[in-house]
């Protein structure tokens, strides 16, 4: 025998099925009234420094369908590159948005200011990017991406340059379809399969 | 000292399979190529924080919080509570936790749920609190019911609440559900049993706690919740090219 580990085991993951909705936005999954407003409705107030920029996609799942029950969040730095609570971020920043796909259509839309670039590990500079959670029936442990832009400089980047497969990169970067208008689709499985991180 | 270091990788042999042909749903939205991992940044070790302000009186009262207290939600009144640490043991204060949740009758108050099973006009089924200094947390609530669910012939889903928490890094951020300790369901339901090692299957099961209940009021289940933890040493290399 040896002394036994004091570290505990994280809790296991479950789906957060076809109701997440009625959890974490019941106004919007027609529950209105039990709280003020949903959490997370925008990453930004008035005043946000920044550019403001629209973000467009949707979640497919292996065949090819937009997934209508799909539940995002983000979670981002300011335009210098601080996230909320750090010294000198921009108080109209939260960073933080839960975003759910349309019932009808699919498609998802996030308004941020584009972040600036962050620190990695080990003095490394990350290019802009923003953190996604991706949760829905059928989903058994919440999948996390990055949003990067496709007019920034991305060539430095740690994480995307971890990508052996230089294709798979494109999963990650937004494409300009307009003025501060960017598309973002996620592909679960198959062709063009986004790139999921474990970190 | 909790806030330093990267986050200790996920053991994923502890968490269900994404890709499992029992739960039909999985089968077209699990990765089939294998995850990119790497020793998380900022990005992944900070987190949103949540004000005590963000709370309304009864937002971690379900059995109240439908009808604004006017009047109680119909079954089994129980006392959810439990702590939530990491996995270096230390409790997580301040936290965001969500809950959701089917009435007595396994009926869930949304537009797609269209079991038999009546709506209780004073039960809607969600709840929130955060955690105390010492990252305990409480919910008021009624015990659900098992409901039926479309996936083989004849599955059914245990009694179940779904628990959402945020922990103080974005990395840390987990859904799971509690089950109730006795319930025969669990053994049989395709999306529990995603989770291959029934050790940890049981880690989700929530022990009748008496010492928690309250006489002639409710009985309490007792669930404690573990988010990742952070790597602490004193020593910290710099990988080259990171
Ligand atoms: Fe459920």
């Amino acid at each position: 025998m040896v002394q036994s580990l004091e570290t505990l085991m994280e809790t296991p993951s479950q789906t957060a099925g076809p109701y997440v909705h009625i959890g974490c936005i019941p106004t919007f999954a027609g529950l209105g009234g039990i709280y003020p407003e949903d959490l997370g409705l925008s990453p930004i107030s008035d005043g946000a420094k920044g550019e403001i920029v629209t973000i467009t996609g949707s979640v497919f799942d292996g065949t090819g369908w937009a997934m209508r029950d799909a539940l995002l969040e983000s979670w981002q730095a300011d335009a210098a590159g601080k996230f909320a609570g750090q010294d000198g971020a921009d108080p109209n920043v939260s960073g933080f948005c839960r975003f759910a796909a349309d019932k009808d259509t699919g498609e998802f839309t996030l308004r941020t200011v584009k972040p600036g670039p962050v620190p990695g590990r080990g003095g490394a500079v990350q290019a802009p990017h923003i953190s996604l959670w991706i949760v829905a029936r059928g989903i058994n442990i919440g999948l996390n991406t990055r949003v990067y832009f496709e007019d920034e400089d991305n060539s430095a980047d740690p994480l995307l340059a971890r990508i052996e497969q230089r294709p798979r990169v494109e999963t990650l970067i937004a494409k300009r379809t307009g003025d501060g208008q960017y598309r973002f689709d996620i592909r679960l499985q198959g062709e063009g399969e986004t790139v999921f991180l474990d970190i | 000292m909790t806030d330093q270091g990267p986050l200790i990788p996920r053991n994923r042999e502890i968490h269900p399979n994404p890709y499992d042909w029992h739960y039909k749903t999985s089968v077209s939205r699990s990765p089939s190529l294998p995850l990119l991992s790497m020793e998380s940044t900022p990005s992944e070790e900070t987190g949103p924080r949540f004000g005590h302000s963000t709370l309304g009186a009864l937002d971690n009262n379900l059995i109240l919080n439908w009808t604004k207290g006017e009047a109680s939600a119909v079954g089994e009144r129980i006392l959810m509570h439990g702590r939530v640490m990491d996995e270096n043991g230390r409790p997580v204060p301040h936290t965001l936790v969500e809950i959701w949740q089917a009435n007595a009758g396994g009926r869930y108050r949304h537009i797609k749920d269209t079991y038999f099973a009546p709506l209780d006009p004073n039960f809607g089924g969600c709840g929130r609190t955060i955690t105390d200094e010492n990252g305990n947390y409480e919910f008021l609530t009624i015990r659900p019911g098992a409901y039926p669910w479309p996936n083989r012939g004849n599955d059914w889903r245990p009694m179940h609440i779904h628990i959402s928490v945020f922990g103080h890094s974005f990395g840390q951020r987990l859904i799971t559900q509690m089950y109730f300790e006795g319930d025969p369901l669990i053994a049989r339901c395709p999306i529990a049993n995603t989770i291959k090692d029934r050790g940890q299957l049981d880690r989700l099961v929530a022990p009748l706690d008496m010492a928690k209940a309250r006489p002639m009021d409710f009985l309490a289940y007792k669930f404690d919740i573990v988010l990742r933890g952070r790597r602490q040493t004193m020593f910290e290399n710099k990988i080259e090219g990171m």
